[in-house]
């Protein structure tokens, strides 16, 4: 049996894309088979990001409608072994997503690996709700601002309502990844602090992400960025993924950096 | 002032979606009823559910006009 992780927010541009890719792949470097599935039908982007857009051939909805097998369908990370991409259509269909279509899928897919990743597509519409009505754990990806916060905390909402755990009487686990974390900018008082972020949504902190150049330079490498294991963003995310296995790993990047001693030196 | 300011939008929407759902059909009703008698617009009749830890209470509050 796979656990299902949706990486969602509700808001868009806050970074779920980039997350799903790194989480993903970095469960699948611990060695656990991981699938990350893109739910985002019509704009899709996860193939992008992984860097395997070349390579699509068929894609969820080809899977749904038996025009396509899994086999034929998932896409193998040529970086990491047992790491796998179920791209989304590009159908402008908004109903091609049943839930009983995703359901076959997820079940399929569930015998087979350890980790499904739900890639949501943003909003609170059928797409987003596809998305997180099967998970088992949801990482609520929000940046230090206050539309996504509010936008986070409706999605939390959801989740509470109207995912199958909720149906059941049970709970879907709730982690919150705050993105795009800019420590300046919090000491500035322009940015919500991650202790605000986590008073005000009151559910587990699992990662913060610091705003950096690396993520942009990933996307446009198509290579997720938790492979760049020098940038902080990268360190970030490895340590994100270290705690969904339970390890205590204390919370880095939360502090301005101090300049070292050569770069004061040379007055950087 | 932003935290504030979320924490307030926030509770505010956390409340609303913690009503049970007959809530609002069974305002329309109260206001419903209401009308049988007196001009009164939609805002002018409230109906609001606080749960604390013990018991529920149903507040209904309606602004009669002058």
């Amino acid at each position: 049996m796979a656990k299902i992780i949706v990486v969602t927010s509700g808001k868009g541009g806050v970074g779920k894309t980039t997350t799903s890719a790194s989480i993903g792949t970095g469960l699948a470097q611990r060695g656990h088979k991981t699938v990350i599935i893109d739910f985002d039908v019509g704009l899709r982007n996860l193939d992008l990001i992984m860097g395997c857009e070349r390579r699509v051939v068929y894609d969820f909805v080809n899977v749904i409608n038996g025009e396509s097998n899994l086999k034929q369908t998932l896409i193998k990370d040529k970086r990491v072994d047992n790491l796998y991409i179920l791209p989304a259509s590009q159908t402008r269909d908004k109903d091609a997503l049943s839930q009983e279509g995703v359901e076959k899928v997820l079940d399929e897919l569930s015998e087979d690996f350890d980790f499904i990743v739900c890639d949501s597509p943003a909003g609170i519409e059928r797409g987003a709700q596809m998305a997180l009505y099967f998970a088992d754990m949801a990482i609520v990806v929000t940046n230090p601002e206050v539309s996504s916060v509010r936008d986070s905390d409706r999605i939390l909402g959801i989740l509470q309502s109207k995912s199958r755990k909720a149906e059941k009487g049970e709970v879907v686990e709730e982690k919150l990844l705050v993105t795009r974390y800019n420590p300046e900018r919090v000491e500035e008082g322009e940015m919500l602090s991650v202790e605000d972020v986590k008073e005000i949504l009151a559910i587990e902190l699992l990662g913060v992400i610091p705003e950096s150049e690396a993520v942009l330079k990933a996307s446009n490498q198509g290579s997720p960025v938790i492979l760049d294991d020098e940038s902080n963003s990268g360190k970030a995310y490895s340590d994100a993924v270290g705690r969904l296995f339970g390890e205590e790993i204390e919370h880095r990047f939360l502090e301005i950096e101090k300049k070292g001693f050569f770069k004061r030196l040379m007055g950087a | 002032m932003a935290k504030e300011r979320l924490q307030i939008i926030v509770a505010h929407e956390r409340n609303k979606r913690e009503q049970p759902e007959y809530i609002e059909k069974m305002q329309q009703e109260i206001l419903a009823v209401i009308r049988k008698y007196v001009e009164i617009d939609d805002e002018q009749v409230k109906v609001n559910l606080d749960n604390n830890d013990e018991c529920s209470i149903l507040e209904l509050n309606v602004t009669l006009p002058e």
